[in-house]
């Protein structure tokens, strides 16, 4: 069993947080009676995800640098702000309303303020020697305190038309066809590296996997493809809507009700983009590298000829972005902008990476492990709700759980050295 | 003689007012080892790091091959041709064998992303030099052991053509077989005409494979002596009383009563 896993390549840590993520879900299906395990939930579980994963993705290679960054919610709060602002009040004075620029440019606008906030942020840490715990302290309260002076803390809604697909809902889902072919796509991405990949060592006559160990890969990843766009195109349209769609285009509707199904959700899509796009950058470039030496060794890594004041500053100015990012789906998704929003967030943010196997200690952790951190947090505060668990209960089991699962991964890394 | 391969004249470093280096020569020509000897703390380790870039002077002047050369960083010393296997040997822990070897100087494909397969093909061959039985290519060099981890230092520095070799105190963790193996390779690399820095506050290590020693002693230079024409016994001396023997030629450093 051992060396059938070895064989297989795959991280027995990522096994780990899927075995417990399935018990997980398991678990709250029983105890709900089967309500957690239908396609709605789990859709409803995936949109409720997509904020956090996409802040942990980058939070993950700031905790991989000895670093910390505990601003992110309150950034979030302010360039959520800024974005409401802009779309809400600016442009529809300088455009006119639901113009089809107005999502793009708040988009751009949010990436561009995250990221700069960031990079200063990152800059008086790298440059200056201010530890991030300090300046990430203050900028939690700097950027909440100016989420709430954009407005004087009034609420800003609504949101752009073609903005609000960023969030999710009925209108944010891609439908069931265009899901179909985005796992198609998917599929014959993963085909093609894992044959390129093999194709690479073959050429420098490293070892491979052997074909049925390759084939047991291929398949699992593109059944889960598969499985969760399946999932997400059985969650159906409410009728009403279904109907009126229906009359739109001038079909009939058929005898039982017409079902349509949601498809993938925009912010899922995004988060699985941004993981994709951070998994590449931390693994695959040089950029990445120098974020995980520097982890490891900064006095070898600055001697290695590695600039790593001008990496770390870069790490932050990421993480910036991405809560841009996070603003935008997170706003869209409540179409209004609130100086509450992303409250307590920096510690969800951590907390999944911290799940997901990265080491406070510096050095180690993955993309992909922090974005299932992500959604394990997520499942058990949905599945808390769907039991009907008070909020004051929620947050104790997810301490609770948070500690546990650090223990448990201390334990399995004791295991291994 | 020939124009030194490297040369550091009147170098000096202050440290918050302690002179940690005090205007001190040393040179190294082509397919020489100089020792550099002194107690821990007589600077010579600082002398080395203003040579290899992680130090700037505060005065002084290296010349390589005779031309004046601006060290700002490591890279820039790299550019030159200096190579450093730090004391700490200054791995990244988290990392593999490839990763560190290429740290800082990675191969990459046509997209510009990592050509890790690359990386690692390279890495197997040059430590078939060094280490014949290093296997263990994909764990990170945490898991090696202190002879595999030195390795994958010195494979590091050689592998980009070095011309100068630094080796701050290469055996000090070593057990008795690895410390013979670092000695052949001090030898065979000097038969390849690179120049190398041997640093060490144990004199035995060193005197048997350094063609001249250079004997610092609270940051100032005591002497410098090619190895024929002084005795252990009155480096010992150069080391531990700065007492400059006959034989070698004095330093500011040297005592005067001597």
């Amino acid at each position: 069993m051992t060396r059938q896993l070895r064989a297989l390549e795959i991280d027995p840590r990522l096994v780990g947080m899927l075995g417990a993520l399935a018990a997980i879900w398991i678990g709250f299906d029983l105890l709900s009676g089967g309500a957690f395990l239908t396609p709605r939930n789990l859709w409803n579980l995936s949109v409720q995800t997509a904020s956090i994963a996409v802040m942990a993705c980058g939070m993950v290679l700031i905790i991989v640098t000895r670093n910390i960054d505990l601003s992110v919610g309150a950034v979030l709060g302010f360039v959520g702000m800024l974005v409401g602002v802009l779309q809400a009040r600016l442009l529809p004075e300088l455009l006119g309303l639901e113009h089809p620029a107005t999502w793009l440019i708040a988009v751009a606008a949010a990436i561009v303020a995250g990221g700069a906030i960031g990079l200063f942020q990152g800059a008086l840490i790298a440059y200056l020697g201010i530890p991030s715990f300090i300046v990430t302290l203050g900028g939690l309260l700097v950027w909440r305190g100016a989420a709430w002076w954009v407005t004087q803390g009034q609420t800003v809604a609504p949101m752009d038309g073609a903005f609000r697909k960023l969030g999710g809902g009925i209108e944010g889902a891609i439908g069931a066809p265009l899901s179909w072919a985005i796992a198609a796509v998917g599929c014959a991405a993963i085909l093609a590296a894992l044959w390129f990949a093999r194709q690479r060592k073959l050429r420098f006559g490293f070892a491979v996997r052997p074909a049925w160990a390759e084939a047991t890969v291929a398949l699992l990843s593109c059944g889960a493809v598969v499985g969760a766009v399946a999932v997400a195109n059985a969650y159906y349209l409410p009728p009403r809507v279904a109907e009126r769609l229906a009359q739109a285009q001038g079909l009939a509707i058929p005898e039982g009700g017409l079902f349509i199904g949601h498809g993938l959700a925009v912010p899922v899509l995004v988060a699985i983009g941004v993981g994709l796009a951070m998994t590449v950058l931390a693994m695959r470039t040089r950029f990445g590298r120098y974020v995980f030496a520097i982890g490891g060794n900064p006095e070898a890594a600055e001697l290695s000829g590695v600039n790593t004041r001008r990496t770390l500053m870069k790490v932050f100015g990421l993480m910036g972005v991405l809560c841009g990012i996070a603003a935008c789906i997170s706003t869209a998704r409540l179409n209004a902008a609130t100086n509450a929003a992303g409250t307590l967030d920096e510690l969800y943010v951590i907390a999944a990476a911290v799940i997901g196997g990265t080491s406070l200690a510096g050095g180690l952790g993955t993309i992909a492990g922090a974005m299932l951190g992500a959604l394990v947090m997520q499942s058990l505060q949905s599945g808390m709700v769907l039991l009907g668990v008070d909020a004051p209960m929620q947050n104790i089991v997810v301490g609770l759980v948070l500690v546990f699962a650090v223990w448990v991964d201390t334990v399995y890394r004791r295991g291994i050295r | 003689m020939s124009v030194p391969l490297v040369e550091m004249r009147d170098i000096s470093i202050a440290f918050g007012g302690i002179k940690a280096v005090d205007g001190v020569s040393v040179d190294l020509h082509a397919g020489e080892v100089v020792a550099l000897l002194g107690h821990n703390g007589a600077g010579k380790s600082t002398l080395i790091k203003i040579l290899s870039g992680a130090y700037p002077a505060d005065a002084g002047e290296i010349r390589v091959r005779g031309a004046a050369a601006r060290i700002a960083s490591p890279r820039d010393a790299k550019t030159y041709g200096i190579e450093t296997i730090y004391q700490t040997l200054a791995l990244a822990d988290n990392v593999d064998a490839a990763a560190n070897v290429f740290l800082g100087r990675e191969i990459v494909t046509r997209w510009g992303t990592l050509d890790d397969a690359a990386m690692e093909s390279q890495t197997r061959q040059v430590m078939a030099r060094l280490n014949p039985h290093f296997r263990r290519f994909k764990e990170p060099v945490r898991a090696l052991s202190g002879g595999q981890r030195q390795s994958v230092a010195i494979a590091r520095a050689i592998y980009f053509d070095a011309k100068i070799l630094i080796m701050d105190e290469p055996t000090a963790a070593l057990g008795p077989a690895e410390t013979k193996q670092v000695g052949e390779l001090v030898l065979e690399l000097k038969r390849q005409g690179i120049g190398i820095f041997l640093i060490s506050h144990d004199i035995h290590d060193v005197f048997d494979l350094a063609d001249r020693v250079s004997v610092m002693k609270n940051g100032r230079l005591v002497g410098t002596a090619r190895v024929e024409d002084v005795t252990k016994d009155e480096v010992l001396g150069m080391i531990i009383l700065g007492k400059c023997p006959p034989g070698a030629v004095p330093g500011p450093g040297a005592s005067a009563d001597a």
